[in-house]
Protein backbone atom coordinates (compact mmCIF):
# COMPACT_ATOMS: atom_id res chain seq x y z
CA UNK A 1 0.00 0.00 0.00
CA UNK A 2 1.14 3.55 -0.59
CA UNK A 3 1.41 5.96 2.34
CA UNK A 4 -1.79 7.68 1.21
CA UNK A 5 -3.65 4.36 1.07
CA UNK A 6 -2.43 3.39 4.55
CA UNK A 7 -3.69 6.72 5.91
CA UNK A 8 -7.06 6.43 4.14
CA UNK A 9 -7.59 2.89 5.44
CA UNK A 10 -6.70 3.97 8.99
CA UNK A 11 -9.15 6.87 8.83
CA UNK A 12 -11.92 4.58 7.63
CA UNK A 13 -11.21 2.14 10.44
CA UNK A 14 -10.85 4.83 13.14
CA UNK A 15 -14.23 6.37 12.30
CA UNK A 16 -16.13 3.09 11.93
CA UNK A 17 -14.89 0.97 14.84
CA UNK A 18 -16.76 0.86 18.17
CA UNK A 19 -15.55 3.62 20.49
CA UNK A 20 -14.83 1.20 23.30
CA UNK A 21 -12.31 -0.67 21.11
CA UNK A 22 -10.16 2.37 20.39
CA UNK A 23 -6.70 2.12 21.97
CA UNK A 24 -4.46 5.03 20.96
CA UNK A 25 -1.59 3.65 23.06
CA UNK A 26 -1.01 0.92 20.43
CA UNK A 27 2.58 1.61 19.39
CA UNK A 28 2.04 0.28 15.85
CA UNK A 29 -0.16 3.35 15.26
CA UNK A 30 2.83 5.56 16.04
CA UNK A 31 5.26 3.51 13.95
CA UNK A 32 3.11 4.05 10.83
CA UNK A 33 1.89 7.52 11.92
CA UNK A 34 -1.80 6.67 11.72
CA UNK A 35 -2.69 7.44 15.35
CA UNK A 36 -3.95 10.90 14.38
CA UNK A 37 -7.13 9.44 12.89
CA UNK A 38 -8.01 7.73 16.16
CA UNK A 39 -7.38 10.96 18.04
CA UNK A 40 -9.64 12.83 15.60
CA UNK A 41 -12.41 10.33 16.30
CA UNK A 42 -11.95 10.62 20.07
CA UNK A 43 -11.93 14.44 19.97
CA UNK A 44 -15.22 14.34 18.09
CA UNK A 45 -17.00 11.54 19.93
CA UNK A 46 -15.33 10.92 23.31
CA UNK A 47 -12.85 13.62 24.40
CA UNK A 48 -12.40 11.88 27.77
CA UNK A 49 -12.31 8.19 26.89
CA UNK A 50 -11.65 4.97 28.79
CA UNK A 51 -9.70 2.11 27.22
CA UNK A 52 -9.77 -1.34 28.82
CA UNK A 53 -7.42 -4.32 28.88
CA UNK A 54 -4.71 -2.86 26.69
CA UNK A 55 -0.99 -3.67 26.75
CA UNK A 56 -0.79 -0.68 29.13
CA UNK A 57 -3.78 -1.71 31.23
CA UNK A 58 -6.91 0.42 31.64
CA UNK A 59 -6.46 4.13 31.13
CA UNK A 60 -8.27 7.39 30.36
CA UNK A 61 -7.39 9.35 27.22
CA UNK A 62 -7.80 13.12 27.29
CA UNK A 63 -7.63 14.40 23.73
CA UNK A 64 -8.92 17.98 23.45
CA UNK A 65 -6.81 21.09 24.03
CA UNK A 66 -9.06 22.52 26.76
CA UNK A 67 -9.38 19.31 28.75
CA UNK A 68 -5.63 18.67 28.57
CA UNK A 69 -5.03 22.21 29.87
CA UNK A 70 -7.50 21.50 32.71
CA UNK A 71 -5.62 18.35 33.77
CA UNK A 72 -2.15 19.83 33.34
CA UNK A 73 -2.93 22.85 35.54
CA UNK A 74 -4.52 20.81 38.34
CA UNK A 75 -1.68 19.00 40.08
CA UNK A 76 -3.78 18.63 43.22
CA UNK A 77 -6.25 16.32 41.50
CA UNK A 78 -3.83 14.79 38.98
CA UNK A 79 -0.58 13.59 40.52
CA UNK A 80 2.75 13.15 38.72
CA UNK A 81 4.37 11.32 41.61
CA UNK A 82 6.33 8.16 40.87
CA UNK A 83 4.66 6.68 43.93
CA UNK A 84 1.31 6.96 42.15
CA UNK A 85 2.58 5.86 38.75
CA UNK A 86 4.71 8.67 37.34
CA UNK A 87 4.41 10.51 34.05
CA UNK A 88 4.24 7.88 31.31
CA UNK A 89 1.65 5.30 30.39
CA UNK A 90 4.10 2.51 31.15
CA UNK A 91 3.58 0.97 34.64
CA UNK A 92 6.63 -0.49 36.34
CA UNK A 93 7.05 -2.28 39.67
CA UNK A 94 7.70 0.12 42.56
CA UNK A 95 11.35 -0.90 42.90
CA UNK A 96 12.11 -0.14 39.24
CA UNK A 97 10.52 3.30 39.11
CA UNK A 98 12.84 6.17 38.37
CA UNK A 99 12.55 9.11 40.73
CA UNK A 100 13.04 12.62 39.43
CA UNK A 101 11.46 15.98 39.96
CA UNK A 102 9.12 15.59 36.99
CA UNK A 103 7.77 12.52 38.83
CA UNK A 104 7.17 14.39 42.08
CA UNK A 105 4.41 16.65 43.35
CA UNK A 106 4.99 19.84 45.36
CA UNK A 107 6.73 20.65 47.60
CA UNK A 108 9.68 18.35 46.81
CA UNK A 109 9.25 18.88 43.08
CA UNK A 110 9.62 22.63 43.49
CA UNK A 111 12.94 22.64 45.33
CA UNK A 112 14.59 20.11 43.01
CA UNK A 113 13.39 21.87 39.89
CA UNK A 114 14.67 25.19 41.20
CA UNK A 115 18.07 23.58 41.78
CA UNK A 116 18.61 22.98 38.04
CA UNK A 117 16.54 25.67 36.32
CA UNK A 118 19.22 28.42 36.52
CA UNK A 119 21.18 26.60 33.79
CA UNK A 120 18.56 27.68 31.26
CA UNK A 121 17.95 31.19 32.64
CA UNK A 122 17.97 33.99 30.05
CA UNK A 123 21.49 35.21 30.85
CA UNK A 124 22.90 31.68 30.54
CA UNK A 125 21.16 31.15 27.21
CA UNK A 126 22.79 34.31 25.90
CA UNK A 127 26.17 32.90 26.98
CA UNK A 128 25.54 29.61 25.17
CA UNK A 129 24.37 31.11 21.89
CA UNK A 130 27.84 31.58 20.39
CA UNK A 131 28.90 28.02 21.12
CA UNK A 132 25.69 26.57 19.71
CA UNK A 133 26.08 28.61 16.53
CA UNK A 134 29.71 27.68 16.01
CA UNK A 135 28.95 23.96 16.39
CA UNK A 136 25.93 24.16 14.13
CA UNK A 137 28.04 25.85 11.46
CA UNK A 138 30.69 23.15 11.74
CA UNK A 139 28.19 20.30 11.44
CA UNK A 140 26.44 21.87 8.45
CA UNK A 141 29.69 22.76 6.67
CA UNK A 142 30.79 19.12 6.86
CA UNK A 143 27.62 17.75 5.21
CA UNK A 144 28.13 15.94 1.89
CA UNK A 145 26.76 17.48 -1.33
CA UNK A 146 25.05 15.46 -4.02
CA UNK A 147 24.91 12.25 -2.02
CA UNK A 148 22.40 10.67 0.35
CA UNK A 149 22.91 10.75 4.10
CA UNK A 150 20.84 10.28 7.25
CA UNK A 151 19.71 13.63 8.68
CA UNK A 152 18.81 12.06 12.04
CA UNK A 153 22.27 10.75 12.86
CA UNK A 154 24.40 13.32 11.07
CA UNK A 155 22.62 16.48 12.14
CA UNK A 156 19.87 16.03 14.75
CA UNK A 157 21.62 13.56 17.04
CA UNK A 158 25.01 15.17 16.62
CA UNK A 159 23.84 18.68 17.51
CA UNK A 160 21.66 17.71 20.47
CA UNK A 161 24.31 15.37 21.88
CA UNK A 162 26.97 18.07 21.76
CA UNK A 163 24.58 20.41 23.59
CA UNK A 164 23.94 17.80 26.28
CA UNK A 165 27.64 17.10 26.71
CA UNK A 166 28.13 20.82 27.35
CA UNK A 167 25.26 21.07 29.85
CA UNK A 168 26.69 18.16 31.87
CA UNK A 169 30.33 19.00 31.12
CA UNK A 170 30.46 15.37 30.00
CA UNK A 171 33.67 13.94 28.43
CA UNK A 172 33.16 15.22 24.88
CA UNK A 173 34.63 12.26 22.98
CA UNK A 174 32.27 9.89 24.77
CA UNK A 175 29.17 11.99 24.21
CA UNK A 176 27.33 9.35 22.16
CA UNK A 177 26.93 7.43 25.42
CA UNK A 178 24.39 10.12 26.33
CA UNK A 179 22.39 9.38 23.18
CA UNK A 180 22.53 5.67 23.91
CA UNK A 181 21.37 6.02 27.51
CA UNK A 182 18.59 8.40 26.52
CA UNK A 183 17.36 5.90 23.92
CA UNK A 184 17.60 2.98 26.34
CA UNK A 185 15.79 4.87 29.09
CA UNK A 186 12.79 5.56 26.86
CA UNK A 187 12.64 2.06 25.37
CA UNK A 188 9.84 -0.26 26.36
CA UNK A 189 11.35 -3.69 25.56
CA UNK A 190 7.89 -5.27 25.61
CA UNK A 191 7.09 -3.53 22.32
CA UNK A 192 10.51 -2.52 20.94
CA UNK A 193 13.51 -4.84 21.13
CA UNK A 194 15.76 -2.84 18.81
CA UNK A 195 17.98 -1.53 21.63
CA UNK A 196 17.53 -3.82 24.64
CA UNK A 197 15.60 -7.08 24.60
CA UNK A 198 14.34 -7.17 28.20
CA UNK A 199 13.66 -5.00 31.24
CA UNK A 200 16.65 -6.63 32.94
CA UNK A 201 18.93 -5.62 30.08
CA UNK A 202 17.53 -2.09 30.17
CA UNK A 203 18.12 -1.87 33.90
CA UNK A 204 21.68 -3.15 33.49
CA UNK A 205 22.44 -0.37 30.98
CA UNK A 206 21.00 2.25 33.33
CA UNK A 207 23.20 0.93 36.14
CA UNK A 208 26.24 1.45 33.89
CA UNK A 209 25.04 4.98 33.32
CA UNK A 210 24.65 5.55 37.06
CA UNK A 211 28.19 4.29 37.65
CA UNK A 212 29.64 6.55 34.98
CA UNK A 213 27.82 9.58 36.38
CA UNK A 214 28.74 8.69 39.97
CA UNK A 215 32.37 9.09 38.93
CA UNK A 216 31.65 12.53 37.53
CA UNK A 217 29.60 13.44 40.63
CA UNK A 218 32.47 12.47 42.93
CA UNK A 219 34.89 14.61 40.93
CA UNK A 220 32.58 17.63 41.00
CA UNK A 221 31.42 17.38 44.59
CA UNK A 222 35.06 17.60 45.69
CA UNK A 223 35.78 20.57 43.41
CA UNK A 224 34.50 24.16 43.63
CA UNK A 225 30.96 24.65 42.23
CA UNK A 226 30.73 25.13 38.45
CA UNK A 227 27.83 25.89 36.17
CA UNK A 228 27.26 22.40 34.70
CA UNK A 229 24.26 20.33 35.74
CA UNK A 230 26.19 17.67 37.66
CA UNK A 231 28.05 20.27 39.68
CA UNK A 232 24.78 22.13 40.32
CA UNK A 233 23.14 18.92 41.61
CA UNK A 234 26.22 17.94 43.63
CA UNK A 235 26.43 21.32 45.38
CA UNK A 236 22.74 22.37 45.52
CA UNK A 237 21.30 22.22 49.07
CA UNK A 238 18.10 20.56 47.78
CA UNK A 239 19.88 17.90 45.73
CA UNK A 240 23.34 17.21 47.20
CA UNK A 241 22.01 14.49 49.55
CA UNK A 242 19.78 12.78 46.99
CA UNK A 243 19.53 9.00 47.34
CA UNK A 244 20.98 7.06 44.36
CA UNK A 245 17.53 6.39 42.88
CA UNK A 246 16.81 10.12 42.69
CA UNK A 247 20.26 10.85 41.27
CA UNK A 248 19.72 8.33 38.47
CA UNK A 249 16.14 9.48 37.94
CA UNK A 250 17.06 13.14 37.62
CA UNK A 251 19.89 12.32 35.22
CA UNK A 252 17.53 10.35 32.99
CA UNK A 253 15.06 13.22 33.11
CA UNK A 254 17.65 15.81 32.08
CA UNK A 255 19.19 13.60 29.40
CA UNK A 256 15.90 12.56 27.82
CA UNK A 257 14.48 16.05 28.23
CA UNK A 258 17.42 17.62 26.45
CA UNK A 259 17.90 14.96 23.84
CA UNK A 260 14.92 13.28 22.17
CA UNK A 261 12.74 16.31 22.13
CA UNK A 262 15.03 18.73 20.35
CA UNK A 263 16.47 15.97 18.16
CA UNK A 264 13.09 14.98 16.81
CA UNK A 265 12.00 18.58 16.30
CA UNK A 266 15.16 19.12 14.24
CA UNK A 267 14.20 16.19 12.03
CA UNK A 268 10.48 16.97 12.09
CA UNK A 269 11.07 20.53 10.90
CA UNK A 270 12.89 19.35 7.80
CA UNK A 271 10.26 16.69 7.11
CA UNK A 272 7.45 19.22 7.51
CA UNK A 273 9.07 21.77 5.20
CA UNK A 274 9.63 19.10 2.56
CA UNK A 275 5.94 18.20 2.71
CA UNK A 276 4.87 21.83 2.47
CA UNK A 277 7.35 23.42 0.05
CA UNK A 278 5.29 26.62 -0.06
CA UNK A 279 6.24 27.13 3.59
CA UNK A 280 9.93 26.73 2.71
CA UNK A 281 9.40 29.40 0.02
CA UNK A 282 7.78 31.73 2.56
CA UNK A 283 10.71 31.26 4.91
CA UNK A 284 13.30 31.94 2.22
CA UNK A 285 11.45 35.11 1.24
CA UNK A 286 11.20 36.28 4.85
CA UNK A 287 13.65 34.69 7.32
CA UNK A 288 12.10 36.76 10.13
CA UNK A 289 9.32 34.15 10.07
CA UNK A 290 11.70 31.85 11.95
CA UNK A 291 10.38 33.31 15.19
CA UNK A 292 6.97 31.82 14.48
CA UNK A 293 8.23 28.81 12.55
CA UNK A 294 10.17 27.42 15.52
CA UNK A 295 7.14 27.06 17.85
CA UNK A 296 5.05 25.89 14.88
CA UNK A 297 7.54 23.10 14.15
CA UNK A 298 7.49 22.08 17.82
CA UNK A 299 3.67 21.97 17.73
CA UNK A 300 3.64 20.04 14.45
CA UNK A 301 6.16 17.52 15.74
CA UNK A 302 5.00 17.31 19.39
CA UNK A 303 8.07 15.22 20.27
CA UNK A 304 6.51 13.90 23.48
CA UNK A 305 3.15 12.44 22.47
CA UNK A 306 1.78 12.20 25.99
CA UNK A 307 2.21 12.82 29.70
CA UNK A 308 0.47 10.70 32.30
CA UNK A 309 -1.18 11.67 35.59
CA UNK A 310 -2.95 9.63 38.28
CA UNK A 311 -6.17 10.84 39.93
CA UNK A 312 -5.72 11.57 43.64
CA UNK A 313 -9.49 11.48 44.29
CA UNK A 314 -12.68 10.91 42.31
CA UNK A 315 -12.94 13.79 39.82
CA UNK A 316 -15.32 14.86 37.04
CA UNK A 317 -13.77 15.63 33.66
CA UNK A 318 -15.66 16.20 30.43
CA UNK A 319 -18.78 14.53 31.79
CA UNK A 320 -16.91 11.40 32.92
CA UNK A 321 -16.09 10.34 36.47
CA UNK A 322 -12.45 9.46 36.90
CA UNK A 323 -11.91 7.37 40.04
CA UNK A 324 -9.12 7.80 42.55
CA UNK A 325 -6.01 5.92 41.41
CA UNK A 326 -6.97 5.74 37.74
CA UNK A 327 -4.42 6.50 35.04
CA UNK A 328 -5.03 9.59 32.92
CA UNK A 329 -3.15 10.17 29.66
CA UNK A 330 -2.94 13.71 28.29
CA UNK A 331 -2.33 13.18 24.59
CA UNK A 332 -0.43 16.37 23.73
CA UNK A 333 -0.21 15.17 20.15
CA UNK A 334 -4.01 15.17 19.94
CA UNK A 335 -4.44 18.51 21.71
CA UNK A 336 -1.99 20.03 19.24
CA UNK A 337 -4.24 18.80 16.40
CA UNK A 338 -7.45 20.08 18.00
CA UNK A 339 -9.31 21.77 15.16
CA UNK A 340 -11.35 23.90 17.58
CA UNK A 341 -8.14 25.53 18.80
CA UNK A 342 -5.83 25.40 15.77
CA UNK A 343 -7.04 25.94 12.21
CA UNK A 344 -5.97 23.29 9.66
CA UNK A 345 -3.93 21.62 12.42
CA UNK A 346 -2.29 18.84 10.38
CA UNK A 347 -0.52 21.41 8.22
CA UNK A 348 2.66 23.24 9.04
CA UNK A 349 1.86 26.94 8.60
CA UNK A 350 4.89 28.97 9.63
CA UNK A 351 3.03 32.28 9.83
CA UNK A 352 -0.09 31.09 11.60
CA UNK A 353 -1.50 33.36 14.33
CA UNK A 354 -0.54 32.62 17.95
CA UNK A 355 2.01 29.89 17.11
CA UNK A 356 3.24 29.80 20.71
CA UNK A 357 -0.10 28.51 21.99
CA UNK A 358 0.58 24.79 21.82
CA UNK A 359 0.78 21.96 24.34
CA UNK A 360 4.11 20.41 23.39
CA UNK A 361 5.94 21.80 26.46
CA UNK A 362 3.04 21.06 28.80
CA UNK A 363 1.49 23.71 31.05
CA UNK A 364 1.46 24.29 34.79
CA UNK A 365 4.21 23.52 37.27
CA UNK A 366 5.78 20.73 35.18
CA UNK A 367 6.13 22.84 32.02
CA UNK A 368 9.34 22.03 30.16
CA UNK A 369 12.24 23.71 31.95
CA UNK A 370 14.44 23.73 28.82
CA UNK A 371 11.89 25.10 26.37
CA UNK A 372 13.77 28.31 25.58
CA UNK A 373 17.03 26.46 25.03
CA UNK A 374 15.28 24.07 22.65
CA UNK A 375 13.85 27.00 20.71
CA UNK A 376 17.25 28.67 20.56
CA UNK A 377 18.90 25.52 19.17
CA UNK A 378 16.19 25.16 16.52
CA UNK A 379 16.34 28.82 15.54
CA UNK A 380 20.10 28.76 15.10
CA UNK A 381 19.92 25.53 13.08
CA UNK A 382 17.48 27.06 10.60
CA UNK A 383 19.30 30.40 10.42
CA UNK A 384 22.46 28.56 9.45
CA UNK A 385 20.65 26.24 7.02
CA UNK A 386 19.16 29.26 5.25
CA UNK A 387 22.61 30.80 4.83
CA UNK A 388 23.98 27.65 3.19
CA UNK A 389 21.45 25.57 1.31
CA UNK A 390 18.90 26.44 -1.37
CA UNK A 391 17.12 23.19 -0.62
CA UNK A 392 17.46 19.86 1.15
CA UNK A 393 15.72 16.95 -0.58
CA UNK A 394 13.98 14.35 1.58
CA UNK A 395 14.53 11.09 -0.34
CA UNK A 396 12.16 8.73 1.41
CA UNK A 397 9.66 8.40 4.25
CA UNK A 398 11.31 8.56 7.68
CA UNK A 399 11.65 5.52 9.92
CA UNK A 400 9.65 6.25 13.05
CA UNK A 401 10.37 5.23 16.61
CA UNK A 402 7.97 2.57 17.86
CA UNK A 403 6.81 4.39 20.98
CA UNK A 404 3.66 6.12 22.19
CA UNK A 405 5.76 8.50 24.33
CA UNK A 406 8.70 9.61 22.19
CA UNK A 407 7.29 10.80 18.87
CA UNK A 408 10.39 10.61 16.80
CA UNK A 409 12.49 9.27 13.98
CA UNK A 410 15.39 6.88 13.78
CA UNK A 411 16.23 7.69 10.13
CA UNK A 412 15.48 10.31 7.48
CA UNK A 413 17.42 9.96 4.23
CA UNK A 414 18.16 13.30 2.56
CA UNK A 415 20.39 14.86 -0.10
CA UNK A 416 21.71 18.36 -0.52
CA UNK A 417 21.97 19.18 -4.24
CA UNK A 418 25.59 19.50 -5.40
CA UNK B 1 -9.29 53.56 28.05
CA UNK B 2 -6.62 53.46 30.76
CA UNK B 3 -3.02 54.06 29.77
CA UNK B 4 -0.42 51.50 30.85
CA UNK B 5 3.38 51.65 30.51
CA UNK B 6 5.76 48.77 29.79
CA UNK B 7 9.48 49.35 30.35
CA UNK B 8 11.58 46.70 28.62
CA UNK B 9 14.74 45.15 30.07
CA UNK B 10 16.87 47.55 27.99
CA UNK B 11 14.92 50.54 29.31
CA UNK B 12 12.69 51.19 26.29
CA UNK B 13 9.40 52.71 27.42
CA UNK B 14 6.15 51.84 25.64
CA UNK B 15 2.84 53.47 26.49
CA UNK B 16 -0.30 51.75 25.28
CA UNK B 17 -4.02 52.32 25.65
CA UNK B 18 -5.45 49.25 27.35
CA UNK B 19 -8.99 48.06 26.86
CA UNK B 20 -10.72 48.32 30.20
CA UNK B 21 -11.60 44.92 31.67
CA UNK B 22 -9.05 42.95 29.65
CA UNK B 23 -5.82 41.74 31.22
CA UNK B 24 -2.51 43.59 31.25
CA UNK B 25 -1.14 40.68 29.18
CA UNK B 26 -3.75 41.38 26.46
CA UNK B 27 -2.82 45.07 26.49
CA UNK B 28 0.77 44.08 25.70
CA UNK B 29 0.01 41.40 23.14
CA UNK B 30 -2.73 43.37 21.32
CA UNK B 31 -0.41 46.37 21.05
CA UNK B 32 2.63 44.40 19.92
CA UNK B 33 4.72 45.08 23.02
CA UNK B 34 7.76 42.77 22.70
CA UNK B 35 8.90 40.70 25.68
CA UNK B 36 5.50 39.34 26.70
CA UNK B 37 5.21 35.84 25.21
CA UNK B 38 1.96 34.65 26.83
CA UNK B 39 2.41 31.08 25.63
CA UNK B 40 -0.66 29.74 27.46
CA UNK B 41 -2.94 32.53 26.27
CA UNK B 42 -3.89 33.79 29.71
CA UNK B 43 -4.53 30.59 31.69
CA UNK B 44 -1.96 31.31 34.43
CA UNK B 45 -0.15 28.19 33.28
CA UNK B 46 3.23 29.17 31.76
CA UNK B 47 4.63 32.29 33.48
CA UNK B 48 5.73 33.85 30.18
CA UNK B 49 3.98 37.17 30.85
CA UNK B 50 6.11 37.90 33.92
CA UNK B 51 6.34 41.59 34.87
CA UNK B 52 7.66 43.63 37.81
CA UNK B 53 5.02 45.99 39.18
CA UNK B 54 6.21 49.16 40.87
CA UNK B 55 5.37 48.85 44.59
CA UNK B 56 3.01 51.83 44.65
CA UNK B 57 0.95 50.15 41.94
CA UNK B 58 1.34 46.64 43.32
CA UNK B 59 -0.44 47.64 46.52
CA UNK B 60 -3.52 48.55 44.48
CA UNK B 61 -3.83 45.11 42.84
CA UNK B 62 -5.59 42.03 44.15
CA UNK B 63 -2.94 39.71 45.62
CA UNK B 64 -1.78 36.76 43.53
CA UNK B 65 -3.75 33.51 43.74
CA UNK B 66 -2.07 30.29 44.87
CA UNK B 67 -1.78 29.20 41.24
CA UNK B 68 -0.10 32.48 40.23
CA UNK B 69 2.31 32.13 43.17
CA UNK B 70 3.22 28.62 42.01
CA UNK B 71 3.92 29.71 38.47
CA UNK B 72 5.89 32.79 39.58
CA UNK B 73 8.01 30.50 41.72
CA UNK B 74 9.51 29.00 38.55
CA UNK B 75 10.38 32.25 36.77
CA UNK B 76 14.06 32.98 36.22
CA UNK B 77 14.22 36.14 38.32
CA UNK B 78 11.45 36.12 40.88
CA UNK B 79 11.22 39.33 42.92
CA UNK B 80 8.90 40.77 45.55
CA UNK B 81 7.26 42.77 42.79
CA UNK B 82 6.77 39.86 40.37
CA UNK B 83 3.32 39.31 38.87
CA UNK B 84 1.85 37.59 35.84
CA UNK B 85 0.33 40.16 33.52
CA UNK B 86 -2.49 37.77 32.53
CA UNK B 87 -3.75 37.86 36.13
CA UNK B 88 -4.06 41.67 36.28
CA UNK B 89 -7.33 43.03 34.88
CA UNK B 90 -6.78 46.59 33.71
CA UNK B 91 -9.52 48.87 35.00
CA UNK B 92 -9.90 52.65 34.72
CA UNK B 93 -8.53 53.12 38.26
CA UNK B 94 -5.21 51.68 37.04
CA UNK B 95 -4.65 54.48 34.50
CA UNK B 96 -0.89 55.08 34.48
CA UNK B 97 0.07 51.57 35.70
CA UNK B 98 3.78 51.06 35.03
CA UNK B 99 5.54 47.70 34.87
CA UNK B 100 9.06 46.55 33.98
CA UNK B 101 9.86 43.42 31.96
CA UNK B 102 12.47 40.80 32.91
CA UNK B 103 15.43 39.90 30.70
CA UNK B 104 13.55 36.97 29.21
CA UNK B 105 10.34 35.01 29.59
CA UNK B 106 10.89 31.47 30.58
Amino acid sequence: MTTAEIQAAARERAFSMPLQDIDPSDTTLFADDTVGHYFARLRRDAPVHRAHNTVFGDYWSVTTYDQIMAVDTNHQAFSSSWENGGITIMDRPMTERLQSFIMMDPPKHDVQRLAVSPIVAPANLANMEGLIRERTQRVLDALPRGEAFDWVDTVSIELTTMMLATLFDFPFEERRLLTWWSDVATTNPDVDKSRVSSWEERQAELVKMAQYFSRLWNERVNAPPKTDLISMLAHGPATRNMPPTEFLGNLVLLIVGGNDTTRNSMTGGLLALSRYPEEWAKLRANPALLDSMVPEVIRWQTPLAHMRRTATADVELGGQTIRKGEKVIMWYLSGNRDERMIADPDRLIIDRPRPRQHLAFGFGIHRCVGNRLAELQLKILWQEILKRFESIEVLDEPTRVRSNFIRGYSRLPVRIPA
Amino acid sequence: MPKVVFISHDGTRREVQAESGLSLMRAAVDNGVPGIDADCGGMCACATCHVFVEPAWGARLAPPTAQEEEMLNFTAERRETSRLACQIPVVDALDGLTVTLPEGQH
